[in-house]
């Protein structure tokens, strides 16, 4: 087993100086209080500020505990910011596919839509957003089931008598058949539905990463399944696509690097 | 190499931003850039026009390279910019010589009530169109001429130069002191005070009126034409478009019908209404302005309902008071209470616009009790760009003699499903969100495309515009005229709080 993270320790050792006292110090502080030199804790406090659990004050250019860390048990996003950060990713997405968009995080066992773009062929729509979808019979829902951990916790509470609720004969039916799908789509990055929620309906979908990777939501097309899927019922590649360019470019506005 | 795509700039009241476009009118990169926004003083706003440059110097090479491509891949790039904000810059070392006034800015009371006093002043409104206010960029220049010594005598000999930001922008893109282009368009023009809506020149009497050299103006140009190429940042680009970022978003809407009209909803909010090639006054305290001219084209005027604070009381709540970290958890915020809880916020901060126009307006919460939290206030600072929008559409109807059937929608706010819904609710009408909420980008880009050809004409561009989202009035009628009501009994009370005696503050 590799032995413990000097970073880590670090970072660790700031935020608790930080926490103490009047909790706003000076760069020369924080490094003299730890003995690192100046770079060192620079770097360090530059990266806990990217991820908000540090805050400089602009005018005195003091270190203070960020409002990410006060609020690090409630949700790491906001949804109406997730919204707003995601909303001209979701225009592009709808315009390119053809396709109705919908942005989804878990709540409760349940998909919440806290997102919809109209398929832009200006036929009569109403907005979805706030409604909610079930975890296992939908492409978003799906991507939160692999990806976020809370999600497959309550997932695993609203399995009743070993069997998922069914909306087609083609709604996944035990907890096996949805762990092999979802190990699918960790691997494959994307998930899929398709008449599973609905006869006629299908969706494709892919993860919404913030700092660090972590998955905040999940974004994807939905739509009738025969223009959502080829003839041989599998999702058309461009689709594909289009949805996992658009979650990866709304990703990187959130701070997601790597993905 | 094929010219794929467009770009626009859109250099709003509180960031830059950058933005591709292709040939479907389709969002492909997107890079934008917060500036600072400066407070020296009760109602003064300043903005750094060199930060706006430097903030643009980043965000237009990043943009390219999201997208993975080269300048040589744009086929034009289009402006759309805060309105009348003003900069005054030294031709010699390109070098603001004052901090740039923003719109919202309101030092000019005093001259303003002083020339308004003027026998003359009914001359402002017949040429431009307007009334004498302080948002407006003639006074602010006249007031920046006599405030700083010397200014005025190297303005007269052209060495001080005026421009908005379009004109700053395209100047300092165009070379700078090295053979910079100094132009604005017609819809910037007309926000002066000093342009003739008719003849869309400057208006020697308007000139004489406020004091101001002629030797510091830009040269008027259509909205989408070439006029120059861009020598950095972008360089070798078409610079083919300038719109204020209204008259953008009338553009990206695409309300090229007389009767066609859009509420952008960003800082402020402003409701236009394409009123084809006749300017129409207004006898309900709209504003009459340029729409857009194509080319040699005649030009299409609009009437214009403006407020001034929408985003902006959002953003006063998260950096003024701290009780929200981002704008969009207001509505978070708000939706942790069902009801106002009695409370409202007349967001007065420059005076109030149209349709009142009362500069000596200031802001003011109304209602409060114990009972009021900040769920409460939340709620009400959305309210408070609701009724306001009411307000404006109310003089719209009026003015037009038909009423409103859907409210077309745009802007940052547009992501607030609370606020559209009560925007749907206190109107009585759809409101439609299109699908590319970058509306005013979009606007800018298109007149730049069809500039050049990229785009071949209007009926096109319309073709791909799509209903993105849709929200239904569903409010009961006793409940709104109940909550009307108490707005306009609130709005009363915001009024004649600065006293018409008070002198220049400072210096
Ligand atoms: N979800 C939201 N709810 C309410 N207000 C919001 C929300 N998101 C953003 N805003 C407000 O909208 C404004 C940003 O919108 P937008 O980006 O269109 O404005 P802007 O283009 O910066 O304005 P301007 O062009 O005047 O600078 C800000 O004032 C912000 O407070
Ligand atoms: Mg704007």
């Amino acid at each position: 087993m590799p032995g413990p993270i000097q970073s880590i320790e670090r970072a660790a050792a700031i935020l608790r100086l930080l926490a103490q006292g009047s909790g706003r110090l000076g760069l020369t502080e924080i490094a003299n209080s730890l003995g690192l030199a100046r770079g060192t804790a620079h770097g360090i406090l530059r990266t806990l500020q990217l991820v908000g659990f540090v805050e400089q004050d602009e005018a005195t250019g003091k270190y203070q505990l960020g409002a990410a860390l006060l609020h690090l048990g409630t949700s790491y996003l906001d949804v109406n910011e997730l919204r707003s950060r995601a909303i001209n990713w979701a225009d592009a997405l709808a315009a390119r596919s053809g396709e109705a968009v919908r942005i989804g995080t878990h709540l409760q066992g349940r998909v919440l839509v806290v997102h919809h773009v109209f398929r832009p062929d200006d036929s009569l729509q109403t907005l979805d957003v706030g409604m909610l979808l079930p975890l296992h019979a939908t492409a978003i829902g799906k991507v939160l089931l692999a990806f976020d951990a809370n999600a497959a916790a309550a997932l695993h509470d609203a399995v009743r008598d070993g069997e998922l609720e069914q909306f087609t004969r083609r709604t996944a039916r035990t907890q096996r058949e949805m762990s092999r799908m979802l190990a699918t789509v960790r691997e494959h990055g994307w998930a899929s539905d398709a008449d599973e929620a609905g006869m006629g309906e299908a969706g494709v979908a892919a993860p919404i990463r913030g700092y660090g990777g972590l998955v905040v939501g999940a974004m994807g097309v939905s739509g009738a399944t025969e223009r959502i899927c080829d003839s041989g019922g599998r999702p058309r590649p461009e689709l594909v696509g289009y949805v996992r360019d658009a979650a990866r470019a709304v990703s990187r506005d959130l701070g997601a690097s790597r993905w | 190499m094929t010219q794929r795509y467009v770009m626009s700039i859109d250099q709003g009241t509180t960031s830059t931003r950058c933005i591709l476009f292709d040939q479907r009118g389709r969002l492909v990169s997107v890079t934008q850039r917060e500036h600072k926004q400066h407070f020296p003083r009760p109602g003064w706003v300043e903005h750094d026009a060199v930060e706006i440059w430097r903030n643009l110097e980043r965000i237009g090479p990043q943009a390219l390279a999201q997208a993975g491509i080269g300048p040589g891949e744009v086929a034009a790039v289009g402006i759309a910019n805060q309105r009348e904000t003003t900069v005054l810059w030294d031709r010699r070392t390109g070098v603001p010589v004052t901090p740039a006034v923003v719109w919202q800015d309101t030092r000019t009371g005093t001259l303003v009530d002083e020339l308004s006093r003027h026998p003359d002043a009914h001359v402002v409104r017949e040429r431009c169109g307007l009334p004498l206010a302080t948002y407006f960029s003639a006074p602010t220049v006249r007031w920046l001429l006599d405030d700083t010594d010397g200014l005025r005598e190297r303005a007269e000999r052209g060495e001080v130069l005026f421009g908005t930001m379009e004109s700053w922008l395209i100047w300092n893109l165009t070379g700078g002191p090295d053979g910079g282009v100094h132009v604005t368009d017609v819809t910037n023009a007309s926000r002066t005070l000093l342009m003739n809506l008719r003849d869309l020149d400057w208006d020697p009497v308007l000139l004489g009126f406020f004091g101001i050299p002629r030797a510091m103006l830009p040269e008027i140009r259509p909205s989408s034409e070439t006029y120059g190429v861009a020598r950095r940042v972008l360089p070798g680009v078409r610079i083919s478009a300038a719109l204020g970022d209204q008259q953008a978003a009338l553009f990206g809407q695409t309300c090229f019908h007389r009767g066609e009209a859009k509420c952008t909803y960003g800082t402020g909010a402003f409701l236009l209404l394409n009123t084809g090639t006749e300017p129409v006054a207004s006898t309900h305290g709209l504003l009459t302005t340029v729409g857009y001219q194509i080319g040699d084209q005649p030009a299409v005027y609009a009437l214009e309902g403006s407020i001034a604070i929408t985003g902006a009381l959002v953003q006063w709540f998260r950096d003024g008071l701290g009780i929200i970290g981002t704008a969009p958890e207001i509505e978070t915020l708000a939706r942790t209470v069902d009801d106002n809880g009695g409370c409202y916020i007349v967001p007065a901060f420059s005076g109030l616009f149209a349709p009142h126009w009362r500069s000596e307006a200031r802001g003011v919460i109304v209602g409060l009790t114990s009972y009021i939290t900040k769920g409460h206030l939340a709620r009400a600072v959305l309210e408070a760009t609701g009724w306001q929008t009411r307000e404006v559409v109310d003089a719209m109807n009026a003015d037009a003699g038909i009423a409103l059937t859907t409210l077309k929608v745009d802007g940052g706010m547009t992501s607030d499903n609370l606020l559209m819904q009560f925007i749907a609710d206190v109107l009585d009408v759809p409101v439609v969100r299109p699908m590319v909420a970058e509306t005013v980008s979009l606007g800018a880009a298109y007149a730049a495309g069809l500039a050049v050809g990229y785009w071949p004409d209007l009926e096109g561009l319309r073709r791909n515009w799509h209903r993105a989202a849709q929200w239904t009035p569903a409010m009961d009628p006793k409940r709104r005229a109940d909550e009307y009501d108490n707005w306009r009994r609130a709005v009363e009370r915001s009024f004649d709080w600065i006293k018409p005696t008070a002198g220049r503050a400072g210096p």
